[in-house]
């Protein structure tokens, strides 16, 4: 893989700035956007449910087998486990599973439209295609990964009591009142600011990849492969700057 | 009316076109010919802005394509309707939506109106029963047809079509043909068709610009091609047995009309 990080990045502006322009009809836009808020929303929700139950399952048993010291209260398992799901795991791992599940849909949906010529074929009508096909997807992204996260953070949750209570680590009530202890609304917060990120980079990166593939159905492949990549590598990078910004 | 003067393209090191210059006329079916990869489609392309030009203009009547901004160029494009050579539909919708879009995103008047113009247009291309089928699921001369039914629901001022009847049986692409005639002469639309089939270039040729090496090695109209001593056009058009009694056919038919005794005779002084 070449790197021309500057080329890349010159022209993923360019791309962003291509999008904005008057729609031509704001109906279709919308029509568009709430289509992509389906395909991204409900259809990786699946896979969130079962990564987020049993991310949440393992948290608790791991904290539980490194607390030991008896003169920690049970409690505090439940707020590890809360702190850890709603900072790191809810937000970064899920993003991470959704650069692959959305990031690889959105690259080789839009690289089939250029290859067939169907962006051509939209571009000859008079439509501005970076506004119609990438806009409603960053947009959709953006407004349904944070939603996702929550999802996963109250699944995280959930998961990892049941699991603790299943194991016999720790009672319901114990596990209940751990949750309330030192309970901190801006790591939610940062949560939420880091998945709005994420969102961003998952869907503008992959759609820049799809969007620019040229040749045949080989490069669709090839792009799609990118663009996972390069949102992943992206959101760990911008994982780690926003903790050392924001904490 | 659309005008190119001196289209110039390359590709790297590789000059596709070298120096294209000709007008096209509103009401008459323009061809492009030529060989396979002489570079017909990226003409095309050039033309409606799909890929840049090196060199030269292309004037949409009158104005300046080549120096106008993409919000300006939006409005020409509105005017446009084009065919593919790969049809390029939009694979998520059936038929019949790929016909609406257009009408969606641009038409006025009420849902029934567009519903009705998206019936009449598949109907003149006769794919009435295939409407609420996906791209996917049908042949590809349906699909050219598809997208010419797309190209024209909007009512074009210029039609672009690359190819339009590759693929086609004999009957259905001569009915493709008229199609499109038809539409030219009723609306004043300027048709422009890049083509290698010989039925078009002799039923439909109004004006016609033969593509050789990435220049315009001749141009004239299909009464005029049958007279032309030009040997690589020759070459070209009437390459089998078959075409070049055609050929002799055609010439004594238009021979009898007198005017064409000029023609034949300022051809045969080596115009
Ligand atoms: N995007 C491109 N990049 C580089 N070269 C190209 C590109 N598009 C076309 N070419 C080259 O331009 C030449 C002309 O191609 P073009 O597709 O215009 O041929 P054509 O006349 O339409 O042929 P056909 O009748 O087979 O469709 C070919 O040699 C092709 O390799
Ligand atoms: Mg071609």
């Amino acid at each position: 893989m070449e790197f021309k990080f500057f080329y890349h990045f010159g022209n993923f502006l360019l791309m962003l700035k291509g999008m904005f322009s008057r729609p031509e009809n704001m109906k279709m836009y919308w029509k568009q956007f709430m289509q992509q808020c389906v395909d991204i929303g409900v259809g990786s929700f699946g896979i969130v449910f079962i990564i987020s139950l049993f991310m949440g399952g393992v948290t608790t048993l791991q904290t539980a087998y490194q607390l030991v010291s008896p003169i920690i209260p049970k409690s505090t398992i439940a707020q590890v486990v809360r702190d850890t799901i709603i900072l790191e795991f809810a937000p970064t791992l899920t993003c991470i599973v959704l650069a692959g599940v959305v990031g690889s849909k959105i690259a080789s949906e839009l690289g089939n439209m250029r290859i067939s010529e169907q962006i051509d074929a939209l571009e000859i009508m008079g439509i501005n295609t970076k506004g119609y096909l990438i806009a409603p997807k960053i947009m959709a992204a953006v407004l349904m990964i944070p939603v996702l996260v929550a999802i996963a953070g109250f699944l995280g949750v959930w998961g990892g009591k049941e699991a603790g209570v299943l194991s016999g680590i720790i009672s319901s009530e114990q596990f209940m009142q751990g949750l309330r202890q030192e309970f901190k609304a801006y790591n939610v917060f940062f949560a939420m600011a880091k998945s709005y990120t994420f969102g961003f980079i998952i869907a503008s990166v992959s759609a820049y990849y799809g969007y620019n593939v040229n040749g045949g159905a080989l490069e669709i492949g090839k792009a799609s492969t990118t663009a996972v990549v390069v949102s992943c590598v992206l959101i760990l990078f911008m994982d780690y700057a926003l903790t050392a910004i924001l904490l | 009316m659309i005008e190119l003067q001196d289209i110039r393209k390359s590709f790297g090191e590789k000059e596709i076109l070298k120096g294209v210059s000709t007008i096209m006329e509103p009401g008459k079916v323009n061809l492009i010919i030529g060989a396979s990869g002489s570079g017909k489609t990226v003409m095309m392309k050039c033309i409606v802005g799909l890929m840049g030009v090196d060199n030269g203009k292309i004037l949409y009547d009158k104005q300046d394509f080549t120096a106008m901004d993409e919000k300006e160029k939006k409005v020409i494009r509105q005017e446009i309707g084009m065919l593919f050579q790969g049809s390029a539909l939009f694979d998520s919708m059936t038929v019949e939506q790929n016909v609406m879009f257009p009408l969606e995103m641009f038409g006025k008047g009420s849902l029934k109106e567009k519903k009705s113009r998206v019936a009449e247009c598949l109907e003149r291309v006769q794919l009435k029963e295939a409407a609420k089928k996906f791209p996917a699921e049908i042949s590809g001369g349906m699909k050219k047809r598809v997208g010419i039914a797309r190209a024209i629901v909007l009512n074009p001022k210029y039609l672009f079509c690359d190819e339009p009847n590759s693929g086609l049986d004999p009957q259905t692409s001569l009915l493709i043909d008229k199609l499109i005639t038809e539409l030219t002469q009723e609306y004043n639309i300027t048709t422009v068709i890049n083509t290698h089939d010989m039925n078009t270039v002799m039923e439909s040729g109004d004006h016609i610009v033969y593509m050789y090496q990435g220049q315009k090695q001749w141009e004239g109209s299909n009464k005029e091609i049958v007279f032309s001593k030009d040997q690589k056009l020759n070459d070209f058009i009437f390459a089998s047995e078959f075409l070049r009694e055609a050929k002799e056919m055609r010439q004594l038919e238009l021979f009898k009309d007198g005017k064409w005794r000029e023609q034949l005779k300022k051809e045969q002084d080596g115009k």
